[in-house]
Parts: structure tokens; C-alpha cells; sequence
């Protein structure tokens, strides 16, 4: 009896495993799209920029190997140094910015009282809109004959006549600062919500029961506490810095004396004005090494906030 | 004594309140007057285009001057708002096909180098696609789809993957295996499964991908500025540029605030319509 029975188990068994496993392969069909997709717009580019990195890449004509000779060349680019002094130089002071404001925000929003999913929801409509509308609207706000901010500033007495925002370095640096934060300071807040509102509040109360004050509390419990948080919402907001383009090429078009060219702004000119396409890759490399690099460091900072 | 506490209470809590609102008033002008100066403004007839927006709102009668002027540029704006809207909407419906059929992949099978191929996917967005725009231009030219809006549109897909995939990926993890053997009981199977029953069990998931596609793709500026050559073929943001420019040194700002308002107003409805999905969405990137 038990031979009888085995004997058709044992046999409908292999074609049973054999269609389990061709319907495990079925998963490989599943995410073909996908992977199609990224080999042909994003790994291909990747490897491609490399290769074209050590060429000398004409848009019509045929593109010459020439080596290292691109990034050697990069040394000597006066012009590159400029753009890669002004990004750090705008990332650091967008960030500062945008962390001295979004984090008394986040604090603000975080108190359920009423009304305060309404002001969440205020803070962070310019997120939405995208940077190069935000851009275009900020320019005609600090335009010197029909924008909004130079009589206000005339009428303040902050400036004796019409004052033309964009027209020096500072002025025009200072405007699309300001910009950012309008545009960006929504979306951090929102970051380091998620980190306060993580941190349990029973916590927070034992120590105030205790006799910390609330800057003690603040600064030993939820800092550290928001470890984490910071460093993801730090990296973001850096990243998001370095690859800054649109308010340079929208509100200022580099800016007085071409002060304002960033490094992607710099291989856009190199690239599609100037189409010297080939070292365009190679200063195209140079920013992917940099972001990889912050990116290293965020891997870095996330893992010493877990030891924490 | 203890009517005298209550008081001192109640009213520091008023204060209290007071300064908090007092606040939060404050904040919110700052956040919301120039959406409202720039909608405000963009109504005012032509002849004040170019004054300061001092009062911002038209002070004899609403006019649609700015958005005819806003008319003459480019192939006019409703071809640019149509193009727009077609590369905004493919990019959402080919997001959310592939990401779905790739999240359920993900989710359901195990096939060999599957975490190669996830951790695949999920590192490009280690890489800044500024960084693979100059190899992009050429590639794209190599397969005829320079200039083209589905080349825009393919490239757009391809920069949601890494998050929508995730995604689904969560959606369909969240999702119990016992619904799933239930229907293939009941002789679903595939993609019939896929779609008739659990489709609608990831439907919070799809619209958080939906609107980051639109969003991102509706917003985007310089993969458009530097992909499409063709005038008609430009989407709203590289319009601007045209507008921004100005013609003969002057520049039209009634065309720019008008041109501001067309692109800012899908975004904020859109958001103010779906904002649970959108912040579920930002919660899961941030947490993870």
C-alpha cells in the first residue's frame, strides 16, 4: 500500500519542483523593466562617462583618445577651481541656513496643539513647487523696477534708492539664499520631525522631573537622541547643495562677473555650450567622486549613531 | 488662593497661545506671500505689469493680459502645459508599471543575483544623474530618441525606480502570503493575481509613487533644458527660460508670474488633494 502510494508521489514530484522553479524564474521577468531601464539610462551613462572622460570629445567629428589629458587639464582650469570654491562656499552657508531655521521649525510643530497640522502643512508648500519655478518667481520679487523688494527695502529706508538685488555679488547671493530656505526649510523640518518625534517623551520627562532645564534636556537628550535624523537631513541638504544649478542659471545666469557658476553649472557650459563633451565626463567623474565621497561619510555618521 | 493659580494659569496659557499662533502666523505669511503675490499680481492688466506689486491685487478689475502675453511665447502655452502634462502623466503611468511589476518580483520570487539586482537598482541613487547627463545626451542620440519627449520620458522613469521599487517592494511585503495562495485557489494566477487582487491591497503605495513621479517629473528642469532642441517640444520650465530671457532686452514680468502660476498651481493641488500619500512616502525615505 505505502509502495503504491509513493511510487505516484515520488513521480509527480519532479515536474511539481521543476515548475516551482520555473515559476521562481518568473521573478526575473517581473523585474526586467526595471532592470532594463536602469542598464540602458543609468549603468551604460555611468561606465560611458568614463570611457569619454579620456577623450577628446567633439559633438560632430570623431572623438580622439587622448588619455588622462582631460583631468590633467583640470589642474590647470582656473575657472573649475572658481566653481568648485563657490559650491562648497554656497553649500555650507545653505545649510547653515537651512538647519538655523528648519530646526526651531521642527521644534515648533512639534507641540499637538491645534492648528499645528495646518502650519505643518504651510511650511512646506514651497517644497512641492519645483526649484526652478521657485526660482523664476524670487527673481521677479527681487527684480530692481518691478519686483517687491526694493521699494519695501526703499520704504524701510534700508536703502536710500532702488536698490538692484541681483547686481552685486553679496546682494545676489544673499537673495537666492534666502530663496532656498523658503523653498527647502519645509522639507528638512519635516526630516528632523520624524527624529523628535521618535525620541519617547516619557524620556524627556523623567529628566525633567530630574531638574534639567530645558536646554540640558535639549542638548543631552534630544541631540543625541536625533543623531541619525541629523546626519540623514545633513547629507541631504548638502547633496541637494552641490548639485545646485537651476537658481544660478534661472536668477542670476552666473551671476555678477560669473561669480555664481556652480560646478554643475560648470560642466553644463563645458558640455552643452562650449560641447568640449569629453572633459565635461571628466569633470562629470570628478563630481560623482565627491558625492560618493559624502556619501561615504553619511554611511559613516549613520553608523556611529547606532553605536550611540 | 487656588482661583488666583487658575487665573495666573489661564492666563499664561493665553499668552502662551498668543505667542504661538502669533508665531505661526508670522511663519506662514513669510511661506505663503509669494504664491499670493505672484497669483495676485499675474491678474493685474498689462499696463501694470511692469510696476512694483504695490498693492499686489489688480486694482481696476481682474485681467488675463499676463497669460495671453504669457500665450505668445514659445508654440504657446497650452502646447507647453500639454507637453508637460504628457511627460508628467507617461512618467506616472510607466513608473508605477514597472515599479509594481518589479516590487512584486522582488517581493514573491527568489531568482538567483536577485539582491545583486535590488542593491542594483537602489545604488543609482548614490549617483547624481547631473553627473551622466553629457553620456545621456549622446546615448539617447544613438538611439533616435534625442529630442524626442519619450527619451525624457524614459529618463525620468529611470530616476524614480530606486524609491518607487522600494516602495513596493514594502507595499507588497506588507501584504499576507495567505490572500495570495486564497486566490491562486480560486485559479488567479500572474498577472490576472497581480491585478484583480492585489493591486488594490497596494493602492497606498501606488499613490505615493504617483505623485513623487508626477511631481519630480512636472518640476524637472535641467535633463529637459538640455535633452529637447526642438521649440514645440520644450516642457513649461524651459518655456521660462524663453520668457525669462525677455525679448529685445526687456523682460515681460506679468508673462512671468502668469508662467509661475501655471506651473505652481497643479503642484499645490495636487499635494493639498493627496498630501497622506506624499508624506508617507518622505517618512519611509527618512526612516529608512
Amino acid at each position: 500500500m505505502s509502495m503504491t502510494i509513493a511510487t505516484p508521489l515520488a513521480a509527480a514530484d519532479k515536474p511539481r519542483r521543476r515548475a516551482r522553479k520555473s515559476r521562481q524564474w518568473q521573478g526575473l521577468l517581473y523585474i526586467a523593466p526595471a532592470i532594463i531601464l536602469v542598464t540602458i539610462f543609468f549603468v551604460i551613462p555611468v561606465l560611458f562617462t568614463v570611457w569619454m572622460s579620456f577623450h577628446n570629445w567633439p559633438l560632430l567629428g570623431q572623438p580622439s583618445w587622448i588619455g588622462l589629458d582631460n583631468y590633467i587639464r583640470m589642474f590647470s582650469d582656473t575657472r573649475f577651481a572658481a566653481a568648485l570654491s563657490f559650491t562648497a562656499y554656497y553649500t555650507v552657508i545653505a545649510t547653515i541656513a537651512i538647519f538655523a531655521l528648519a530646526f526651531p521649525l521642527a521644534l515648533f510643530v512639534q507641540n499637538e496643539r491645534r492648528g499645528v497640522s495646518a502650519y505643518r502643512t504651510i511650511f512646506f508648500l514651497p517644497v512641492v513647487v519645483g526649484l526652478a519655478t521657485a526660482s523664476l518667481l524670487w527673481v521677479w520679487l527681487a527684480n530692481v523696477d518691478s519686483g517687491l523688494f526694493s521699494p519695501i527695502l526703499r520704504a524701510f529706508g534700508v536703502t536710500g534708492r532702488s536698490a538692484n538685488l541681483l547686481a552685486t555679488f553679496n546682494n545676489a547671493f544673499a537673495t537666492i539664499i534666502v530663496m532656498v530656505v523658503w523653498k527647502i526649510v519645509g522639507f528638512t523640518m519635516i526630516i528632523l520631525l520624524t527624529g523628535l518625534q521618535s525620541i519617547p517623551s516619557d524620556l524627556i520627562e523623567a529628566a525633567r522631573i530630574d531638574g534639567a532645564s530645558r536646554w540640558q534636556r535639549f542638548r543631552f537628550l534630544t541631540l543625541p537622541l536625533m543623531r541619525r535624523t541629523l546626519a540623514l537631513a545633513l547629507i541631504l541638504s548638502v547633496t541637494g547643495s552641490v548639485l545646485a544649478f537651476d537658481q544660478f542659471y534661472i536668477m542670476t545666469s552666473g551671476g555678477p562677473q560669473n561669480r555664481m557658476i556652480s560646478v554643475v553649472y560648470y560642466i553644463f557650459n563645458q558640455s552643452f555650450v562650449s560641447f568640449q563633451l569629453g572633459y565635461g565626463s571628466a569633470l562629470s567623474i570628478v563630481l560623482l567622486g565627491i558625492l560618493v565621497a559624502l556619501s561615504v561619510v553619511q554611511l559613516w555618521l549613520l553608523r556611529v549613531g547606532d553605536e550611540k | 488662593m487656588s482661583a488666583a493659580i487658575k487665573q495666573a494659569r489661564a492666563r499664561r496659557k493665553f499668552f502662551g497661545g498668543m505667542g504661538f499662533h502669533g508665531f505661526g502666523v508670522l511663519a506662514s505669511f513669510f511661506f505663503l506671500a509669494p504664491f499670493f503675490w505672484a497669483g495676485l499680481s499675474s491678474l493685474r492688466p498689462g499696463s501694470q505689469s511692469q510696476t512694483p506689486p504695490l498693492p499686489p491685487w489688480p486694482t481696476n478689475g481682474i485681467s488675463f493680459d499676463s497669460y495671453a502675453t504669457l500665450d505668445t511665447f514659445g508654440s504657446g502655452v497650452w502646447q507647453h502645459t500639454f507637453n508637460s502634462l504628457l511627460v508628467s502623466l507617461s512618467t506616472v503611468v510607466l513608473t508605477v508599471i514597472v515599479s509594481l511589476l518589479a516590487g512584486y518580483g522582488f517581493s514573491r520570487y527568489r531568482f538567483p543575483f536577485k539582491n545583486v539586482f535590488f542593491v542594483l537598482i537602489i545604488a543609482t541613487l548614490m549617483i547624481p544623474f547631473q553627473s551622466i547627463l553629457t553620456p545621456l545626451f549622446i546615448i539617447l542620440a544613438k538611439l533616435g530618441l534625442n529630442n524626442s519627449l519619450v527619451g525624457l520620458i524614459l529618463v525620468y522613469v529611470t530616476l524614480q525606480l530606486p524609491f518607487s521599487v522600494f516602495m513596493m517592494r514594502n507595499a507588497f511585503d506588507a501584504v499576507p502570503r495567505e490572500i495570495e495562495e486564497a486566490a491562486r485557489i480560486d485559479g488567479a494566477r500572474d498577472l490576472k493575481l497581480l491585478v484583480r487582487v492585489l493591486l488594490p491591497l497596494v493602492m497606498p503605495g501606488v499613490a505615493t509613487v504617483a505623485i513623487f513621479a508626477f511631481l519630480n517629473a512636472w518640476n524637472e528642469f535641467l535633463a529637459a533644458l538640455i535633452l529637447l532642441s526642438d521649440n514645440d517640444k520644450y516642457t513649461l520650465p524651459v518655456l521660462m527660460t524663453a520668457v525669462r530671457a525677455g525679448r529685445l532686452g526687456a523682460i515681460n514680468w506679468g508673462a512671468v508670474q502668469a508662467g509661475v502660476m501655471v506651473m505652481t498651481i497643479p503642484c499645490l493641488v495636487i499635494f493639498l488633494l493627496l498630501q497622506r500619500y506624499y508624506m508617507r512616502g518622505l517618512m519611509a525615505g527618512a526612516v529608512k
